[in-house]
């Protein structure tokens, strides 16, 4: 059939996922949307991850993919703890505020 | 009938891929952080069901426990702590986002420049090949679980100092000064 789903539909999503989270980032002031933008960008490479993974009958991809996760934890929870001392500081959590090295 | 049976992991790609598109550009488009984490549970859990579609069962639960667990209740308390919708948020997008749609734009131009020009062809996945170890079958998590505590075990070791120095730093940027 003409719609059996291959490893290039898997691509295009994970593809245009990556795009909207690198929208996210680039465009929202707000650093909590911010960082959950990055964490659709880092889903998106994990499902590449695994089409790969299946694509290629290898398990490495898998690995990865949890090394991946991993790091998205981390990620978000020192990135939160940022937030917080921002809010800390600032009282609101947009980017805009944090601008003390601006020229 | 027939229909489903032949089709069915194929039409519930599609259904799971456009869940998770419309979670991702609800983060991206909602004024409210607590709707964008909402959008954002369910881009995690279409793309654990896209994962489990391809095979990868151990790490499609993972992705519910850490991601759809973990991360969105850290995201959520975060949310509930800093307490926004007192502060009033002027404008949704900052003054980048025309910057930023170009950059968009020019992703998808580039990835799909990459489509037009390559092809995959059928997946070769043979299953003695994927799960198997040292010459017997296994289950995917079992596989998963012989890979990393091999071939990968310093890569594992390294992830779990990773995690200690995370949780430290994490601890130490939340302490009240």
């Amino acid at each position: 059939m003409t719609f059996a789903v291959t490893t290039t539909h898997y691509l295009v999503l994970s593809f245009l996922l990556f795009t909207i989270g690198v929208f996210g980032i680039a465009a929202r002031k707000n650093m909590i949307t911010v960082l959950m933008s990055i964490e659709l960008v880092l889903n998106s490479v994990n499902l590449n991850l695994i089409a790969f993974s299946y694509q290629l009958s290898d398990l490495t991809g898998q690995i990865f993919a949890v090394f991946t996760i991993t790091v998205a934890a981390g990620e978000a929870a020192v990135g939160l703890g940022i937030l917080i001392s921002l809010f800390r500081l600032r009282e609101t959590t947009t980017l805009d505020r944090a601008a003390e090295l601006k020229g | 009938m027939d229909f489903l049976t032949a089709h069915g992991a194929d039409l519930l790609f599609y259904l799971f891929a456009a869940l998770a598109l419309a979670g991702a550009i609800g983060v991206v488009t909602m004024r409210s952080p607590m709707y964008g984490a909402i959008s954002l549970l369910l881009t995690f859990l279409a793309v654990a069901a896209l994962f489990l579609l391809r095979g990868a069962e151990f790490l499609g639960i993972v992705q519910i426990f850490v991601y759809g667990g973990g991360i969105m209740v850290l995201f959520l308390f975060v949310i509930m702590l800093v307490n926004l919708h007192r502060l009033p948020e002027i404008k949704l997008f900052g003054g980048t986002s025309p910057l930023a749609g170009v950059l968009a734009v020019l992703l998808l131009a580039f990835f799909g420049y990459f489509f037009f020009q390559t092809h995959f062809g059928p997946g070769l996945r043979q299953p003695q090949n994927f799960l198997t170890a040292q010459g017997q079958t296994l289950g995917n998590s079992e596989a998963v679980a012989w890979g990393l505590y091999t071939q990968q075990l310093l890569p594992f070791e390294i992830a779990s100092v990773f995690l200690l120095i995370a949780m430290i730093g994490a601890v130490v940027l939340g302490r009240k000064q």
